[in-house]
């Protein structure tokens, strides 16, 4: 993403605020990075040498955008960028798509059932409603409680085989 | 004349749209501890912060555009009724459950096919807020939908009730496609000229369809009317909007600048 004119030293700096940005965690999701859910677009520097991070909300009022913005100032100040901004951009939409795999198995070891894949979604014919596996056990046998869960980003399942209720990340 | 009138017409119009979301949010957090069921809590509040999230990508995009040195909290929380742009549906008390669900049902259909035509606006900002809107007022039609079909399908007293719900809100539909009354009209014409705006009365064939087959589904009745409200989009609201408003406004104006 970090495509730069200014030699290697400038790009070794650039990717090194990048590493910073993309360790913050998600303050409701804390098993993830925000380079793990997609929410960090990129990193750039400006004409006058300022640090720009993009950052794009999953939901247009996820209320934890506001600590994201802080925590990624934090992190960077910390790390020896001292001329830092953060930018919201809404376009493109973020999209479930953007998590990573490695976001996708953190998310299931910490109890949350991942959203469908792009390559999941493709597999099946239009209109599938795909199965969702329990996090706690695996099994494929599962019913959704309610559309809307803890946070804009979750519903609510349970698993007819353990029984036991779980969140799962919804496909956007 | 409100002072929302001598806007820039993109402000006007960014504020209209702005406008919608808020109200609509602020009705929903209302609901919170008091749905049917916990489930219904949760989920009307989270509608209600995508609602609010939208508002306040529009509320800054028009304090930018305004240029004027109010921020989205100045205009969310410091501008009177008269200076609110948004359709009277909105602003009415949530009623009964079913009332309130007719609502989010129309409105999203509304919204749906506004943010779908929205996202080819010629302004960029516009565009990119519609896009991030559709998939959520998506999910908030389908969710209104699963309700209507439920108690209109249901028993003799849901099916009763909901018939009440779509007649109680039908007077108020009208407004959201109309593109004049007798107190302006909507949205400004320039706008339509140049790509920005969505005209609202191209919104309503494909979205009353979409009402249509819910209430046909639901074995409900497409309600007849005989007045309809205007006004809305010029500033001129009915009598549950001030009580909204003292609500939603009241901290920030008893204690300027408070957080916590």
């Amino acid at each position: 993403m970090t495509s730069v004119d200014g030699g290697p030293a400038l790009n070794a700096d650039l990717a090194r605020a990048r590493r910073l940005a993309a360790a913050v965690p998600d303050p409701e999701v804390p098993v993830l990075s925000i380079d793990d859910l997609g929410v960090l677009r990129d990193v750039t520097k400006d004409d006058e040498g300022t640090v720009v991070v993009r950052i794009t909300p999953t939901y247009s009022g996820c209320p934890a955008m506001d600590t994201i913005r802080a925590d990624v100032l934090t992190a960077l100040h910390d790390g020896g960028f001292a001329d830092v901004r953060v930018d919201l951009v809404l376009s493109p939409a973020w999209t479930t798509d953007w998590m990573s795999e490695d976001g996708r198995r953190k998310l299931a070891e910490y109890g949350i059932a991942p959203p469908a894949s792009d390559a999941e979604r493709r597999r099946g014919p239009v209109g599938l409603t795909l199965r969702v596996r329990c996090p706690q056990c695996g099994s494929p046998d599962t019913e959704e409680l309610s559309r809307f869960g803890s946070t804009a980003c979750k519903s609510l399942w349970r698993c007819r085989s353990c029984l036991e209720p779980f969140d799962h990340f919804k496909t956007l | 004349m409100t002072a929302c009138a001598t806007l820039p017409a993109l402000a006007r119009y960014t504020i209209g749209l702005a406008d919608d979301a808020l109200v609509l949010a602020q009705r929903c957090g209302e609901w919170i501890t008091r749905a049917p069921q916990l489930e219904e809590d949760v989920a009307l509040a989270n509608i209600g912060l995508d609602l609010l999230g939208q508002a306040r990508s529009l509320l800054t995009y028009a304090s930018q555009v305004e240029d004027d040195g109010r921020d989205e909290d100045d205009l969310a929380y410091l501008r009177d009724e008269r200076d609110f742009l948004n359709v009277q549906l909105v602003e009415q008390e949530n009623g009964d459950f079913a009332v309130s669900m007719a609502r989010l049902l129309v409105f999203s259909a509304y919204s749906y096919e506004l943010y779908r035509r929205l996202q080819r606006s010629t302004d960029e900002t516009l565009a990119a807020v519609a896009a991030k809107a559709i998939k959520e007022v998506d999910y908030h039609r389908d969710h209104a939908r699963e309700w209507v079909l439920r108690l209109g399908d249901g028993t003799d007293v849901s099916h009763e009730r909901m018939q009440t719900g779509l007649d109680t809100v039908w007077p108020y539909v009208d407004e959201l496609f109309a593109t004049t009354s007798r107190h302006g009209s909507w949205p400004p014409p320039e706008l339509l000229q140049n790509g920005v705006a969505v005209d609202p009365s191209q919104l309503r064939e494909p979205a009353i369809a979409y009402v249509q087959q819910v209430i046909d589904d639901a074995t409900l009745d497409l309600p007849t009317v005989s007045w309809a409200a205007t006004g809305g989009r010029q500033g001129i609201h009915s009598s549950p909007m001030g009580h909204l408003l003292a609500e939603l406004q009241h901290i920030h104006r008893s204690y300027p600048g408070a957080s916590w």
